[in-house]
């Protein structure tokens, strides 16, 4: 017989149809069987195992749009396991994975690589981009039409920028006759050469700086070039108040494209970096407080879509090194809600608005419709939290194999209790 | 030294030769000092120039201490300047050189500094080519570090031998004009200076072709030329600095050529300094490159040579105060 669990005493959120309404959520085997204020008036039945939410929200779980999980090749940083696990906690239930593996996810069997690892690991839904160009070299685009037939849910070469404009141009073209997007973090590799934001910190701590135009110019490009295949384009990881800008712009002319950016990039500035704290050397880098602010502001206005926890796992040695030399990258599964609730706590965004910048929105980004929102005989991805408790981030007890996160010791509100994924029980929070 | 807590006020006038010390048990850069610490070392390394031009310059200050080089960048100048330092106050001085290109960077830094460590040493003098690689050795290492010039960023010792010299000359460093000439982008020795002289009331300006200055230098208290005639204009002190060969080949500038006609320390551009304007070079010179050769050896106006000698003076005084109890504080 099915295994039916009710959760009561929840606040039911669903960003996708706006419902914010207290009630119980019942879930039948993997899917979402019903909701609302009044199931069983007069009892829960005994078959039914009942868990009380107390309270706390109930909403769709997490669509993370930017994550690194580390197979193939770079197990020591991060396996399938571990990144399910941080995801898990993290209240995410679904991500994507960038190619920038060793080797390269290109080809089919490498996509079928990570598939089976996933389906082995069996925790949160794990989803794969595959390269754009082969190797994630930026010269020749990969077999992009066998890719998607075998899942591939977007074309990136990831953490590079694809800098070539006719390769652009022509990934762009080819990658729309299969309905898929190309992500891109866009930086112009020739003005991004060094360590950290361009400006006075970089003059004064002597490290090559990576300045602003470096996105801004590869960004206006790419908007060229959609405009002109006709294009789907996502940019990743938009850092400066310029981009919001031209994003605006773009949207305005009724281009397809959309846009994210990650929680370092509204919550933490270049002034973080202090004295040379390698956790904060990020790609794109940390900007100026201007730059925070108007990464907020498009946020809250819709300009800046989805928000990603652009999680890169680096082990200790890739970071306790000279800065110019540490890797770019940090952790951020786990601290992916907590941050993008911060900004509903700072009164920045409406709670709704939030949750949908993480769930049905990248869902929706990615062509996985389905996921991210509550719908009866919807998959049962969900998560629970309590959205006012406080907690400390602590880097050393993250479930990633990697602990190199930039909020080490953060205070922040909005824990997550309970994710569960096609109606498994994936974590728990245990006090 | 940034972020580092509010440093406690010296008071250089109760120097009175060993009482004195510096509230920071690391040199890592000359930003986060103070005027009063800055005048402290100074005056030390005053007395130290006297010494060094005795009969007998060698004294036991640290007799029994041990320094040790740790040079992951060539440099003769530097190294040489501070085992003389250690010598002469009596240390036991080692170098050492690792040549930062044929091992794997990161994993040789941090194993060689726990490995230095576990040998119980009193001063570590650290030269790297990357910015904050002293920072990050002082993190891991019981020692007092000295940074002998990290990347891009800091060469502490260079700034206060060279304020020494102005200050031997001047009298003072306060309301002078000081122009700092050349490659600001790559130079650890401009950003030093820069900071320096503007804690000592300075006035700094810098000259230099736009694609040799670093992004947003005027935000450090400096006024930015690129026209050395109107930079030089009534300057006390011409600072010039060393052009990197392999920066000319079309990347930062068209050519040597070119470069020395626009920014080369030549007696046409100097006349408009001031009549005893002092010219001052961290060395090595490329000679007809960024100084005339003939300007750099006219006795009345390059002090060259004696920024060497007191480059001495001013590391025995850095060796003396760190290593001094009560400047570490963390111990």
């Amino acid at each position: 017989m099915t295994q039916r669990t009710i959760y009561t005493n929840a606040r039911l959120l669903d960003p996708a149809s706006g419902l914010d309404q207290h009630g119980s959520l019942l879930v039948e085997g993997n899917r979402i069987a019903e909701m609302g204020p009044g199931l069983f008036p007069d009892g829960v039945p005994e078959s039914i195992q009942a868990v009380d939410c107390a309270g706390a929200c109930l909403a769709p779980g997490l669509v993370d749009l930017r994550a690194q999980i580390g197979e193939p090749g770079l197990e020591h940083k991060e396996t399938i396991p571990s990144a399910s696990r941080s995801a898990a906690a993290g209240g995410i239930t679904a991500l994507a994975a960038l190619p920038n593996t060793d080797p390269v996810i290109d080809d089919v069997a490498g996509l079928e690589f990570v598939a089976r690892r996933a389906r082995e690991t069996k925790l949160v839904k794990i989803f794969a981009y595959a390269a754009a160009t082969r190797e994630t070299a930026g010269r020749e685009i990969t077999e992009m039409g066998l890719l998607a037939e075998a899942g591939a849910v977007g074309f990136t070469d990831g953490t590079s920028a694809l800098a070539d404009p006719l390769v652009m141009r022509r990934a762009l073209a080819y990658a729309s006759t299969f309905g898929r997007t190309i992500f891109q973090r866009p930086e112009e590799p020739r003005l991004a050469s060094g360590s950290m934001n361009a400006g006075e910190i970089a003059t004064r701590l002597g490290l090559g700086g990576i300045s602003a135009m470096a996105e801004i110019i590869m960004l206006e490009r790419d908007l060229r070039l959609v405009e002109m295949t006709g294009g789907r384009y996502h940019a990743s990881g938009i850092s400066t108040a310029e981009s919001v800008e031209v994003i605006r712009r773009a949207k305005a002319k009724g281009l397809k494209v959309t846009c994210d950016t990650a929680p370092p990039y509204f919550a933490l500035t270049e002034v973080d970096v202090g004295d040379y704290r390698t956790f904060f050397k990020l790609s794109p880098p940390l900007r100026g407080e201007m730059d925070r602010r108007a990464i907020v502001a498009g946020l809250a206005d819709g300009t800046i879509d989805a928000v990603t926890s652009d999680h890169q796992p680096e082990d200790v040695d890739s970071k306790r090194v000279p800065f110019a030399q540490a890797a770019f990258g940090a952790v951020g599964l786990e601290t992916l809600l907590p941050l993008t609730l911060d900004l509903v706590q700072k009164g920045a965004l409406p709670l709704l608005r939030a949750l949908a910048a993480v769930t049905c929105i990248p869902a929706d980004i990615l062509g996985l419709r389905h996921l991210g929102r509550l719908t009866k005989g919807g998959p049962a991805d969900l998560v629970i939290f309590d959205p006012d408790r406080p907690w400390r981030v602590d880097g050393e007890k993250l479930q990633s194999k990697s602990k190199n996160t930039c909020f080490d010791k953060r205070p922040v509100q909005g824990m997550v209790l309970r994710t569960v994924v096609d109606g498994r029980s994936v974590y728990a929070r245990t006090e | 030294m940034m972020n580092s807590p509010a440093p406690a006020p010296v008071h250089p006038h109760d120097l009175d030769g060993r009482a004195a010390a510096l509230p920071h048990r690391h040199l890592l850069g000359i930003e986060g000092l103070t005027a009063p610490e800055i005048n402290l070392i100074l005056d030390l390394a005053d007395g130290y120039v006297e010494q060094n031009r005795g009969t007998r310059p060698k004294s036991d200050v640290l007799a029994g201490r041990t320094v040790v080089n740790l040079f992951f960048e060539n440099s003769t100048r530097t190294r040489t300047s501070f085992e003389l330092a250690a010598k002469r106050l009596g240390a036991d001085a080692i170098n050492m050189s690792v040549d930062g290109s044929s091992v794997k960077k990161g994993e040789t830094l941090i194993d060689t500094a726990m490995t230095l460590n576990a040998m119980h040493l009193d001063v570590l003098v650290v030269r790297h080519q990357e910015s904050g690689a002293p920072k990050l050795l002082a993190s891991k290492v019981n020692c007092a570090v000295i940074n002998a010039g990290d990347g891009q960023h800091e060469h502490p010792t260079q700034a206060l031998l060279d304020a020494l010299t102005i200050r031997r000359h001047k009298g003072a460093l306060k309301g002078l004009t000081v122009a700092i000439c050349g490659d600001i982008l790559h130079s650890r020795v401009a950003r030093s200076n820069i900071h320096l002289l503007n804690i000592m009331g300075a006035q700094v300006r810098v000259v230099a072709p736009p694609t040799l200055l670093p992004s947003a230098i005027d935000r450090m208290g400096v006024e930015v030329h690129h026209d050395m005639k109107k930079g030089l204009k009534d300057a006390d002190i011409v600072m010039m600095l060393r052009l990197q060969l392999e920066r000319m080949q079309g990347q930062f500038l068209p050519s040597q050529r070119e470069y020395f006609h626009f920014f080369g320390l030549d007696y046409d551009k100097l006349a408009l300094a001031k009549p005893d304007a002092l010219i001052m070079h961290p060395g090595p010179m490329n000679r007809g490159v960024e100084i005339d050769s003939l300007v750099a050896d006219d006795i009345h106006r390059s002090v060259i040579l004696q920024q060497v000698e007191l480059g001495v003076a001013v590391r025995m005084a850095c060796l003396d105060l760190l290593t001094r109890p009560d400047s570490r504080p963390n111990l």
